[in-house]
């Protein structure tokens, strides 16, 4: 249980550079209105910032080329399937979780 | 979640926000022992560890200062880094902060400051099913979320020594399994004639994800694609 005035100097230099970007929007929508244009653009901000997090574990760069990661593309097609069948995210995740584990058991 | 699909409208209590947050858990209590599992074999003290869950409180932004500092990487490449992973929330909180511009500018910082891809995902499923979000419920869901997330992190840390690689018994896949239910669950809200559109701007997605990793990192690719595929989806709108 030790650190150093450096390391916690560190770690408050990146909780702040994470802050910023958190609260600023909540302080300026307050005083502003946003132009419509801008509203309709950050309507897809939720898919597209979703589906990205999923697609980044589909592929991987190793060295000169970006690979499909198969064992995580697989995985995803029941879990997908769950998601879609139950709408419930304790269900899905725990789909995902025993399907990966399966996998990296027979592939692993 | 279950919850919120039987009944017409969220009651805006701390109570609800917490039983919403709860599906959640295991996504934040696996990935949170993974990061103390992470962090001591990266060499940093539980005190750290701990310190960086309340401190900071972004998954990938903790387990990519662990990387960095192991590779002994200067203060300035650090801090840079965390920035730029972390730069999503901006674009979060732009969609999430217009459903309490009636709180005050301290009680929207309070949102603000504890704003992650999961509570963000939750309340963005919310707010699509009822076109709101409440303050109460929203801190019951971010304070649940804050909490175990910090006590997943520290046990982590201290059991990290004696704990298997989570990594073989899947549990890192639970954050993906949990992106992919809050994907399908914001979708499942959207108007059926809208939903081809969105089919689309996914496919588009992941063309542009496979593009921008050839150049950029993942977390990089994630905020410049989101920005890029948005934007697309406004000019192909109708």
């Amino acid at each position: 249980m030790t650190t150093s005035l450096a390391m916690v100097l560190l770690i408050l230099g990146c909780a702040l550079v994470t802050w910023i970007p958190r609260i600023m929007p909540f302080i300026l929508v307050k005083n502003m209105k946003m132009p419509k244009i801008v509203l309709r653009w950050l309507a897809y901000i939720p898919v597209c910032i979703l589906s990205a997090l999923v697609i980044e574990g589909f592929f991987e760069k190793e060295e000169a080329f970006v690979t499909v990661q198969w064992l995580n593309v697989i995985a995803f097609i029941p879990t997908l399937f769950i998601a879609l069948l139950t709408k419930s995210l304790s269900k899905t995740v725990i789909a995902g979780v025993v399907t990966m584990a399966g996998l990296r058991l027979l592939f692993g | 979640m279950e919850q919120i699909e039987q009944k017409p409208l969220t009651p805006d209590t701390f109570m609800q926000g917490i039983k919403d947050c709860v599906p959640t858990l295991l996504g934040y209590i696996s990935i949170g022992l993974a990061f103390g599992v992470v962090g001591i074999a990266s060499g940093i003290s539980v005190l750290e560890v701990f310190l960086l869950s309340v401190l900071v409180y972004a998954g990938s932004a903790q387990f990519i200062f662990c990387g960095l500092y192991l590779a002994g990487a200067p203060v300035t490449a650090v801090i840079v880094t965390i920035f730029i992973v972390n730069l999503r929330h901006l674009l979060m909180s732009l969609t999430i902060a217009p459903y309490f511009t009636k709180y005050s500018t301290l009680r929207n910082i309070g949102f603000g400051t504890l704003l992650t891809d999961e509570t963000f995902g939750v309340s963005v499923v919310a707010a699509g099913k009822e076109g709101r979000l409440g303050g109460r419920w929203m801190d019951g869901l971010n304070i649940t979320a804050y909490t175990s997330w910090i006590a997943a992190c520290t046990v982590g840390g201290i059991i990290g020594q004696w704990l298997p690689d989570p990594e073989k018994w899947g549990l890192d896949y639970a954050l993906v399994a949990m992106f992919v239910a809050l994907l399908v669950l914001t979708l499942a809200s959207i108007p059926k004639e809208k939903l081809m559109h969105y089919i689309k701007l996914i496919a588009i997605m992941v063309i542009s994800m496979y593009g921008m990793l050839y150049f950029m990192p993942g977390h990089l690719a994630v905020l410049l694609s989101t920005m890029v595929v948005a934007t697309i989806g406004v000019v192909l709108e109708k």
